[in-house]
């Protein structure tokens, strides 16, 4: 039994503590917005937020997250009013969308440490994940039009 | 959310009018006022099956019966639908139409996504659909008011009569359409009356696809279902001689391990402890007759064959006495890799197989086939096999299997556990598990003349055929040739006079599939860059050279002179940078684009950025245009710089992203789409980008180096300075 906290939420987790964070996700909680796309930390499409940094959920035990702050998709924002997904509704992003949860996971942590990324910063964070639709430049107008977003937030807060 | 799955939605057929009072439309659809021959078969089918729902809430469903992998169709269809409807389009939602004979292809026959054919293959019909709702609503508006339908206007999902100012919604007015008769005729819009057919709309499931809401195969979840994981043969071929399950069944959570088809299946609680159980299995194969294949045997048998004369795709002139007389003469050789498709989402499937039923969850390009396999592993009657079709995580042919592997595993699986099942491929068992593009042997010769204008162009293709052995062969193979090893070849655009295109198809076990964009994938790299070796050999400029002998072929044409407009083409670029170009023609549409590349010292290639022209005919939605010229590009990328499935002792080389490279961001080049307006005949979007591009980038490296590369991927180790 592994306790998990995840969206601010607490399971219980009957399973073996070697399994991956991402198969407790999907199999144990029912929490399917985060994907399975190469399970060797290739591609990003498990990418969540653990103490919020990412982490390739496939390639990490739940034992090493008990107790840790676990964010998913589902709990990045209730309503789609992340600045990212705003951005990514306006630039309209997706194709096959499978890998989108992990490439906004991925940009959220990215737009956290730094609100303006220059287009090499968002190479440096966004090429682990793999999208096979080929929607890149979409990603990056929408990673730089959210991080415009997150500034005036911030002017606005100040 | 707007779109529901096939988990939730409630059956199409149980919710028709009869039920709800509403609209229901798709079933004897009339003729169009302006085209009288829009009757086909589908609109005799003989069910009363549907396109479009209003209900009385005023929300418009329309039935997709294309599937969505990323292509757009789940908006595009739409689009058509509601521009003759006139509603409104925040009314409109989709359904995934099941599978039914009236949801048939209206070209191939069969319920089936593909060829880059959605758009244009349902343009008449889907048109129709919105015409005759429309005009159901009016009909119903005017015998409300009692005043001449002919007096009556729709806009927005609303039926006006301007005299007396009345006016009722479609949702006020689908109860009272629902009785009106189904007109013999209705009359199309003028295509200067669109209001939304040709803008740029956004995708209707992008809210869902940006939440992690959007249910895909891999995401659906039934009551006590397991999860299955499969152990294939490692060598093409190969099948179970016996296994021993002793380990596997020793792990907590392994509920059975079972023989099938296949291979062996491993069935436990969720997917990691099936795939730990999987990993477990001991099992000794029986390797088959292609243990020994290997990557360098093939070429070398490919090149021997090259030698022979093979069944001949195409003959103008005579090749011979045309090389004969030829002032200069040049041969090249141009080699091509099996590709994996390598789609997001890995390959699954969920099967529940009961007694008095089956229903299959799963993201599929074949539908129909789909259907009939489950019917013929289940024995029950065809009513009672459903499939429902969920998003796909990108398919690129790879979901359009014609044995249908991928479903056969999981009903076999969930008839014999007499459980609900998931099977779930590993990224692994996808690298490794064959359906590639085919590995491809080029050779072409060709011949110039004292005015150095090509006179001679000899192609020989080798590699094995996609449709030899499936239900597709008996229209795809014509005369020993198949369409889709020389599409893009023996269709030379070109005006050269004497030409003579054959091809040899030599059989492996390694399964074969199309691949995005197909027979292009190789045949546009071959002569693309084989046409630009003749251009400088002729000494004339790459561009001046296609458009020649391009004189009489205007598509093709106004597509080059457009990417090459909107290029820098002929300005001087950086030191170490090159420009390419590439035109090609597939699926109807008409695409060219110039690339242009850097090289370093060290042989790495950098594309920075790519103008493509595309004549696609009359077009729907730009901005779905605008995302497959992306796509595609980037697809064709990935080949040209990384991808390669090689052989050793028959089995795959590669296993994972980590050496079966893709693109990836930091490599992805700018693109500039550009549509030339055209009111040609529609032509495809979905596949079209992807040929030109390992072409234009090869050219453009031999601008910049003057190395010639003629073998994919392409290696940074022979373009070292
Ligand atoms: S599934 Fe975790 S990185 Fe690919
Ligand atoms: S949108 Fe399909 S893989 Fe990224």
């Amino acid at each position: 039994m592994v306790q998990l906290k995840i969206n601010q939420k607490k399971y219980e987790i009957e399973a073996d503590k070697s399994m991956p964070l991402l198969w407790a996700l999907r199999d144990k909680v029912g929490l399917n917005g985060t994907k399975f796309g190469c399970g060797v930390a290739q591609c990003g499409a498990c990418t969540v937020h653990v103490d919020g940094e990412a982490v390739r959920s496939c390639v990490t035990p739940i034992s090493a997250v008990e107790g840790k702050e676990i964010t998913t998709i589902e709990g990045l924002s209730p309503d789609l009013s992340h600045p990212l997904q705003q951005a990514w509704i306006a630039e309209d992003v997706p194709q096959c969308g499978y890998c989108q949860s992990g490439q906004i996971m991925s940009a959220a942590v990215l737009l956290k440490h730094n609100d303006q990324p220059t287009d090499e910063d968002i190479n440096d964070v966004m090429t682990g994940n793999i999208c096979r639709c080929g929607t890149y430049n979409r990603i990056r107008r929408a990673i730089h039009q959210a991080a415009k977003t997150v500034r005036k937030q911030k002017e606005d807060n100040s | 959310m707007r779109i529901i799955n096939g988990m939730t939605r409630r059956s199409f057929l149980k919710t028709s009018a009869a039920v709800l009072g509403g609209l229901v439309i798709g079933f004897q659809l009339p003729s169009s006022g302006r085209r009288i021959e829009a009757k086909s078969k589908w609109a005799s089918a003989d069910i009363a099956n549907a396109f479009l729902r209003i209900d009385e809430d005023g929300s418009i469903t329309i039935m997709v019966n294309h599937s969505e992998m990323g292509q757009g169709v789940y908006t595009s269809l739409p689009m058509i639908v509601a521009e003759e409807l006139d509603c409104d389009w925040n009314d409109v939602r989709i359904e995934p139409a099941p599978v039914n004979m009236v949801y048939s292809h209206t070209t191939f026959g069969s319920q089936m996504t593909g060829g880059s054919s959605s758009v244009w293959t349902e343009w008449e019909r889907l048109r129709l659909v919105g015409a005759t709702g429309k005009a159901m609503l009016i009909a119903a508006a005017a015998k409300t008011w009692e005043v001449a339908a002919e007096s009556c206007r729709a806009e927005n999902s609303v039926v006006y009569h301007d005299a007396s100012k009345r006016q009722l919604t479609y949702g006020q007015l689908t109860k009272q359409a629902s009785q009106m008769s189904t007109p013999k005729q209705v009359s199309l819009k003028d295509p200067k009356d669109f209001k939304i057919i040709g803008t740029p709309v956004k995708r209707l499931d992008t809210p869902e696809k940006t939440n992690g809401q959007a249910v895909f195969g891999i995401d659906v979840n039934l009551p006590g279902m397991l999860t299955a994981v499969v152990r294939r043969s490692p060598v093409f071929g190969g099948k179970v001689k016996s296994f021993s399950a002793d380990k596997a069944k020793a792990i907590k959570g392994v509920q059975s391990v079972i023989q099938i088809s296949s291979g062996v299946a491993v069935i436990a609680d969720d997917f990691w402890t099936a795939k730990i159980g999987a990993q477990a299995v001991e099992i000794v194969w029986d390797e088959g007759p292609d243990a020994n294949l290997s990557t360098q045997q093939q070429s070398e048998q490919y090149a021997a064959l090259a030698n022979t004369p093979g069944a001949v795709a195409r003959k103008k002139g005579n090749i011979t006495t045309a090389m004969d007389v030829s002032a200069k003469k040049l041969e090249a050789v141009y080699e091509v890799p099996y590709l994996a498709h390598a789609p997001m989402e890995p390959l699954n499937c969920v099967a529940d197989v009961r007694k008095d039923g089956c229903d299959v969850w799963t993201g599929t390009q074949l539908q129909t086939a789909e259907h009939a396999t489950a019917k013929a592993i289940t024995g029950l009657p065809a009513e009672k096999v459903k499939i429902h079709t969920t998003l796909l995580g990108g398919g690129f042919g790879r979901r359009a299997v014609p044995d249908c592997h991928f479903v056969s595993e999981a009903v076999q699986i969930s008839k014999a556990i007499q459980k609900p099942v998931k099977v779930v491929w590993t990224r692994e068992d996808d690298i490794q598990g064959g359906w590639y593009r085919p590995r491809y042997y080029h050779k072409l010769s060709a011949g110039i003349n004292d005015d150095k204008k090509p006179i001679a162009w000899k192609h020989t293709i080798v590699g094995q055929s996609i449709t030899a052995g499936t239900p597709f062969e008996a229209f795809m193979v014509r005369h020993g040739v198949d369409v889709t090893s020389v599409e893009g070849a023996e269709n030379l655009p070109y005006a050269i006079p004497n030409v003579l295109v054959d091809l040899h198809s030599p059989r492996h076990k390694v399964p074969v599939l199309w691949w995005r964009a197909v027979g292009g994938t190789h045949n546009a790299f071959a002569v693309e860059c084989f046409l630009d070796e003749v251009a400088h050999a002729a000494g004339k400029d790459p561009y001046e050279f296609r458009r020649e002998l391009l004189a009489s072929e205007p598509r093709h044409l106004k597509a080059l002179e457009l990417a090459i407009s909107k290029s820098n083409w002929g300005k001087p670029l950086p030191k170490g940078h090159g420009r390419g170009l590439a035109v090609h023609s597939c699926f109807g549409s008409f695409v060219a684009q110039v690339a242009e590349v850097s090289v370093s010292k060290e042989g790495k290639v950098k594309v920075h950025n790519v103008v493509c022209a595309v004549d696609c005919g009359p077009i729907v939605n730009p901005n779905t245009i605008d995302a497959q010229i992306e796509g595609g590009i980037a697809f064709g990328l990935a080949a040209a710089l990384h991808g390669e499935v090689t052989l050793k002792n028959g089995r795959a080389e590669q296993s994972n992203f980590y050496d079966y490279k893709v693109l990836r961001m930091d490599e992805m080049p700018k693109v500039e789409t550009h549509i030339v307006p055209s009111t040609d005949k529609m032509g495809g979007i979905g596949e079209v980008a992807v040929p030109p591009i390992a072409p234009a980038v090869v050219n453009a490296i031999f601008d910049a180096t003057g190395k010639r590369v003629r073998q994919l991927p392409i290696s940074s180790e022979d373009l070292r300075s």
